[in-house]
């Protein structure tokens, strides 16, 4: 049997998982937390140097880019030239091509600007990049982002860092069905069971931060959610059984006493 | 002896004074800042790494450094 893999711009990956690096109280919690979740691309994200203080660690000293894949995030850029600007700066540090972009329209909810996401992708994909894309769960944005040369539609489950779950499980499967592009659930899950759930709907990965990094254990939610999303990826493979309105008895119903 | 001008410029939003004519590539070697693992903007444009020392910074001139950091 061939392996299960997670295929994005030509790169194969073991794990379906994605895992922030933000929101942990250390870069060796990080670090350990990203370990246990047996993720294999990290987001992470651009930001100055602090010039008076360098002995701060840095992430690249606890987390190598050789062993893990560096997925450069715009988070926290409004437009699409802050954005632009950010990634630019991700692929000079290290040659960086495959990266994520994420450009926010509302201060409060956190939702994507869609229009200034899409001018962006079709810029980035004209200088070469590989971009992964944070997206609103509407399928109509969702094939315009294809249209442009996204590489994978990152639809969020709900608002970043929100910890709701999966609010439009509908879009997501309309999404899944009309894109050969690798889907993966980007941002609002809270618990383990709602990566399994973004995987039974067929989705190709699943990205996580705040679930695990703010969760009360963060090793153990690591490890819930390396667990769920293979079992959400195997029950979907599996393929499940129909929905009835009936009861359909496990045991015989001959020789019954 | 010639007196060295000093010159301000201004290094990730903060401002520093530095000598005339000093060149980017030894003005962040002072700095010990870790080169292979930054980019360097100079006045919003991308500088290549390799080409620093033949930089030489003027007045006003705006640097930013950046690095990776945890993110989501």
């Amino acid at each position: 049997m061939e392996k299960d893999r997670l295929v994005v711009a030509k790169k194969k990956f073991s794990s379906r998982l994605i895992v922030g690096t933000g929101k942990y109280k250390s870069m060796l919690e990080c670090a350990n937390a990203i370990r246990l979740s047996g993720a294999e691309i990290v987001t992470v994200a651009v930001r100055r140097v602090n010039i008076s203080d360098k002995k701060k660690p840095l992430l690249m000293d606890y987390i190598d880019p050789k062993k893990i894949t560096y997925l450069p995030n715009t988070a926290g850029c409004f437009n699409s030239e802050e954005a632009l600007r950010t990634l630019r700066l991700a692929r000079e540090i290290g040659g960086w091509k495959l990266v994520k972009l994420e450009v926010l329209g509302d201060k409060k909810n956190l939702f994507p600007d869609m229009i200034e996401t899409l001018k962006s992708t079709e810029v980035l994909t004209k200088e070469g990049f590989k971009v992964m894309v944070y997206c609103s769960d509407d399928p109509l944005m969702a094939k315009r982002l294809e249209n442009v040369g996204a590489c994978a539609i990152m639809p969020l489950a709900a608002p970043i860092g929100s910890g709701l779950g999966i609010q439009n499980t509908t879009n997501i499967k309309i999404i899944r069905s009309q894109t050969k592009l690798p889907v993966i659930i980007d941002a609002g899950l809270g618990q383990a069971s709602d990566a399994a759930i973004a995987m039974e709907l067929g989705c190709d990965g699943v990205l996580a931060n705040t679930a695990i990094a703010k969760a009360k254990k963060p090793f153990q939610m690591a490890l819930a959610f390396k667990n769920a999303v293979i079992a959400g990826r195997q029950s979907f493979l599996a393929g499940r059984i129909e929905k009835s309105i009936y009861g359909s008895a496990s045991s015989p119903t001959t020789g019954i006493i | 002896m010639k007196k060295i001008k000093k010159i301000k410029i201004k290094i990730n939003g903060k401002f520093s004074t530095i000598n005339e004519s000093l060149s980017l590539s030894i003005f962040l070697i002072q700095l010990k800042i870790p080169l292979k693992k930054v980019a360097i903007e100079l006045n919003k444009e991308i500088v290549d790494k390799n080409k620093m020392n033949k930089i030489k910074l003027k007045k006003n001139d705006k640097i930013e450094i950046v690095h990776f950091i945890g993110g989501g």
